[in-house]
């Protein structure tokens, strides 16, 4: 192609931006699109650290054991070689983000820190405080902040993506997308789109995401043609602050600096925490798993919690929460976790540097997302992925601070594999599916605002995530998963009913909303029936009717095909070249 | 047992033209709620206290737990993030465990001193302008392996790293007596920003252009030290700090400028 290539990232979180500042430098021209302004999006929340075996703490660490751990971490369900070449990254990468000027954390030589994390047993992650994530959303932020007053980068704020426009021959040459202000729907021309609009937690209503964690484009993509692989492998973190409206995240990083989980000995004790003296805590991570202790992989750790609660009946108070006790940390220690000390303050009004937390599991992170080969595309030509809203890397399970490594790995592979996809691209005949496209999302548009039916879709949405979170989260059953889908398809069919109370074309988050919710209860079904499907336990999928792991029928990669309305699931084997799956053990001493 | 309920009065507006008027709803109380979630209880059934059909409010917000910035809004007069605000606290049980009295009304509004886009969400891309005019960034030369960055003393990070904590929520601009239209005041977050690049090592390298930039009309002399910013902050900036360390290094580079130009 003649003049620069033209590309779209949608989502604007580490993976976008950095798939963005990777095309800004090489000279092609992005347009960048957001549901929020870029500075707001999800990553900000990410919290204990980014993992990379830089090798600081004279332990030995390489590379390749940062390799092992990913890969055993994730129950060898992830395809090796982006998982070799992204933690191969990882020191380069952290280099750059402190060039950049993240404020990581430092040793007194002036070297950044680093903190140990889960499934590891080697000091790797380097952190600013306990809001790593923010720290390097801002970087990242910043330098597209600056390609855009030089006008390589255009923002979309207050975008959302719809669909994506393909011409005759399936190949993507577009987007279809609503302002949210003015709720105009128009569509978007582009040689390439990089799709990085991160996980899907509001399917489970009450998560550790933020409302844009939706999963809607992602659903949208897939009812267009692309492979979603692994749904059915979703992480729920052991240690989150139940709440109102969401779980709030405790990051691992409060277990990285010598936290401890623990639940009285006697189930009757009424003693406050802080008096209850050492001999009568059960500390029951550190007894089962002695090598790793209250740092065992999250899967691990949120199963344990959730038996100790619900099969030993030993939660605090009988109430579904354990304690999570960084008390007892000297005053350094506390300081490098104030952002995550002063969270639980203030949204639940005790101090956690002198009483214990209470803390219970929650809903945090999909493995799954949409499938992509080794250069981040997806079976759409022309269409990348990046970040959370790709399967690749993790596996079952991801081990902590890989997120935003594999976020920027992500985001610094697609934006260059972009590029040169477009090298290539044959010139688009006639409009290349603009009009067909616009046309058939201002039909939605207009069926959903001139519905007569009763369904409040807010309604809808909770008992969606009240289904999905006792049916397929920490524990699984073949029959709680079909009526788990039995009820989404309800829900699918009430969704024809739904009626929006507010009809406006300004400013209409509802509207928007109800929108998100269809492509919510669709991804759900692909997440439920892998589920169904999967008869084995692996990484964070647990069915106590089938308690191992089966290599010989499951060591496969799970895709999902949207075929006459319903998910259809096809298996594809897993790159296993570099590490022979060997059984994942923590508790060996 | 009927159902305890509270109110909630909410300053509504259909669009940045249109008439702003007062809408009050009346909302099953449960213990522990926060303002977000109160918001979403009138999403699930949007009905006015008259028993009138009503709509969901529109209001900005994401992460819900203080840290992405997005739902400031005036809570009882007040610049708040709604996500933190707990209204338990509001009905004045200030002690954890004390009762909230339920007759009190709560009340919201959108920010004052920023335009408005519907109900609660207000346009504050002023902020992200202003950022771009200091330069709030590190002008690496890109993002090619160059090995490690130069060793940096813990200190310069344990300065830093708190100013780096600002989430852009601008409720150091809404209740800062000198932003306005009239002195054009790019306020306290954007001076905050300016004194995080400058003292990065590398960042520093741009220090002269970003105090330029706020020297003049709009610039640091501005600020009428009300100290309203370091109160309302949510994430605890040293802003009135980080004010007056650049306006010393903006009153030196002017002084500077005058002698060598």
């Amino acid at each position: 192609m003649a003049a620069a290539p033209r590309i779209i990232v949608i989502g604007g979180g580490l993976a976008g931006l950095s798939a963005v500042i990777k095309i800004a430098e090489a000279g092609g021209t992005v347009d960048l699109f957001s549901i929020v302004p870029v500075k707001r999006s999800h990553s900000v929340c990410a919290q204990g650290g980014i993992n990379a075996a830089k090798d600081l703490k004279g332990e030995g660490d390489t590379v390749l054991k940062h390799f092992d751990d990913t890969v055993y971490g994730g129950d060898f369900l992830a395809n090796q070689t982006p998982v070799k070449n992204m933690t191969a990254q990882g020191p380069a990468i952290i280099d750059l983000l402190d060039r950049m000027g993240v404020p990581f954390n430092r040793t007194p030589e002036g070297l950044l820190d680093f903190r140990r994390f889960g499934g590891t047993l080697y000091q790797r992650t380097a952190f600013a405080g306990a809001t790593t994530g923010q720290q390097l959303l801002y970087a990242l932020d910043e330098q597209v902040r600056r390609f855009e007053s030089e006008g390589k980068v255009k923002k979309y704020e207050g975008w959302e993506f719809l669909s994506a426009v393909l011409d005759n021959n399936g190949v993507c040459r577009g987007i279809c997308a609503m302002d949210l202000r003015s709720m105009e729907t128009r569509t978007f021309a582009a040689d390439a789109i990089i799709v990085c609009t991160g996980g899907n937690g509001a399917i489970f209503g009450k998560s550790t995401n933020s409302v844009v964690c939706t999963g809607s484009a992602q659903s949208a993509l897939y009812q267009q043609g692309a492979f979603y692989a692994n749904g059915e492998f979703i992480q729920v973190h052991p240690t989150a602050i139940p709440g109102e409206d969401k779980l709030r995240l405790m990051s691992e990083s409060a277990r990285g600096e010598g936290g401890r989980v623990w639940v009285p000995r006697d189930k009757n004790d009424k003693r406050a925490a802080q008096s209850i003296p050492e001999p009568d805590r059960w500390y029951f991570l550190e007894e089962r798993y002695p090598k790793y202790g209250n740092l065992v992989p999250r899967d691990i750790a949120t199963r344990e919690i959730f038996k100790v609660v619900y099969e030993d009946g030993m939660g605090i108070d009988g109430q579904p929460m354990v304690y999570l006790d960084v008390s007892h940390l000297a005053p350094e220690k506390q300081h490098k976790l104030e952002g995550i000390l002063e969270i639980y303050e203030k949204f639940v009004g005790d101090d956690p540097r002198k009483v214990p937390m209470k803390i219970f599991p929650g809903v945090h992170y999909t493995m799954g997302g949409l499938w992509v080969d080794f250069n981040q595309q997806t079976n759409i030509p022309g269409v990348f992925a990046a970040g959370e809203a790709d399967y690749s890397i993790h596996g079952a399970n991801r081990l902590g601070a890989n997120s935003l490594l594999s976020c920027i790995y992500g985001g610094f592979v697609a934006g260059p594999q972009a590029m040169a996809y477009t090298k290539n691209l044959p010139a688009q005949v006639g409009d290349g599916g603009h009009a067909a496209e616009l046309k058939r999302q201002n039909e939605k548009n207009s069926a959903l605002l001139n519905n007569k039916g009763t369904e409040n879709p807010f309604k809808i949405w909770r008992e969606l995530g009240e289904n999905m979170t006792k049916h397929a989260t920490i524990v699984r059953y073949n029959a709680g998963l079909d009526e788990a889908d039995a009820k989404i398809v309800e829900l699918l069919d009430r969704y024809k009913n739904v009626n929006l109370s507010d009809k406006s074309q300004w400013a209409n988050t509802s509207f928007a909303f109800t929108r998100q919710l269809y492509n919510m209860l669709e991804l759900a079904r692909v997440i439920v029936k892998g589920a169904r499907l999967r008869d084995e336990s692996r990484g964070a999928h647990y069915k106590p009717e089938f308690a191992e792991r089966n290599d010989e029928r499951f060591l496969k990669t799970t895709k999902a095909a949207f075929v006459d309305g319903a998910p259809s699931i096809s298996y594809e084997e897993v790159d296993t070249q570099y590490i022979t799956p060997r059984p994942r053990v923590y508790t060996s001493s | 047992m009927t159902e305890r309920t509270i109110k909630v009065e909410v300053k509504r507006q259909s669009g940045p033209d249109a008439k702003a008027f007062t809408e009050t709803f009346e909302i099953p109380y449960r213990p522990n709620m926060n303002i977000t979630s109160l918001l979403g209880e009138i999403a699930l059934n949007p009905r006015a206290i008259n028993g009138a059909e009503s709509t969901p409010i529109t209001y900005d917000s994401n992460c819900l737990e203080e840290i992405c910035g997005s739902c400031a809004m005036l809570i009882n007069g007040k610049a708040m993030m709604a996500c933190s605000a707990l209204v338990d606290k509001l009905l004045g049980a200030v002690e954890h465990g004390q009762k909230p009295d339920l007759s009190k009304t709560i009340t919201l509004a959108p920010l004052s001193k920023f335009p408005v886009v519907r109900d609660l969400a207000v346009d504050r891309s002023v902020l992200f302008e202003n950022l771009k005019a200091v330069k709030a960034w590190v002008p690496i030369d890109g993002t090619y392996d160059l090995g490690a960055a130069p060793r940096q003393h813990p200190q310069i990070q344990e300065e830093r790293y708190p100013l780096s904590n600002c989430i852009s929520c601008t409720i150091c601009m809404e209740v800062c007596p000198q932003f306005n239209d009239v002195t054009g005041f790019v306020g306290a977050a954007t001076i905050a920003q300016t004194k995080l690049f400058n003292m990065d090592p590398a960042g520093s390298v741009l220090k002269e252009e970003r105090l330029r930039a706020l020297a003049g009309d709009g610039g640091i002399q501005e600020c009428g030290f009300a100290q309203n910013c370091v109160q309302a902050c949510p994430k605890q900036l040293p802003l009135t700090e980080a004010i007056s360390d650049i306006g010393r290094d903006v009153f030196i580079q002017q002084v500077k400028d005058f002698f060598t130009h």
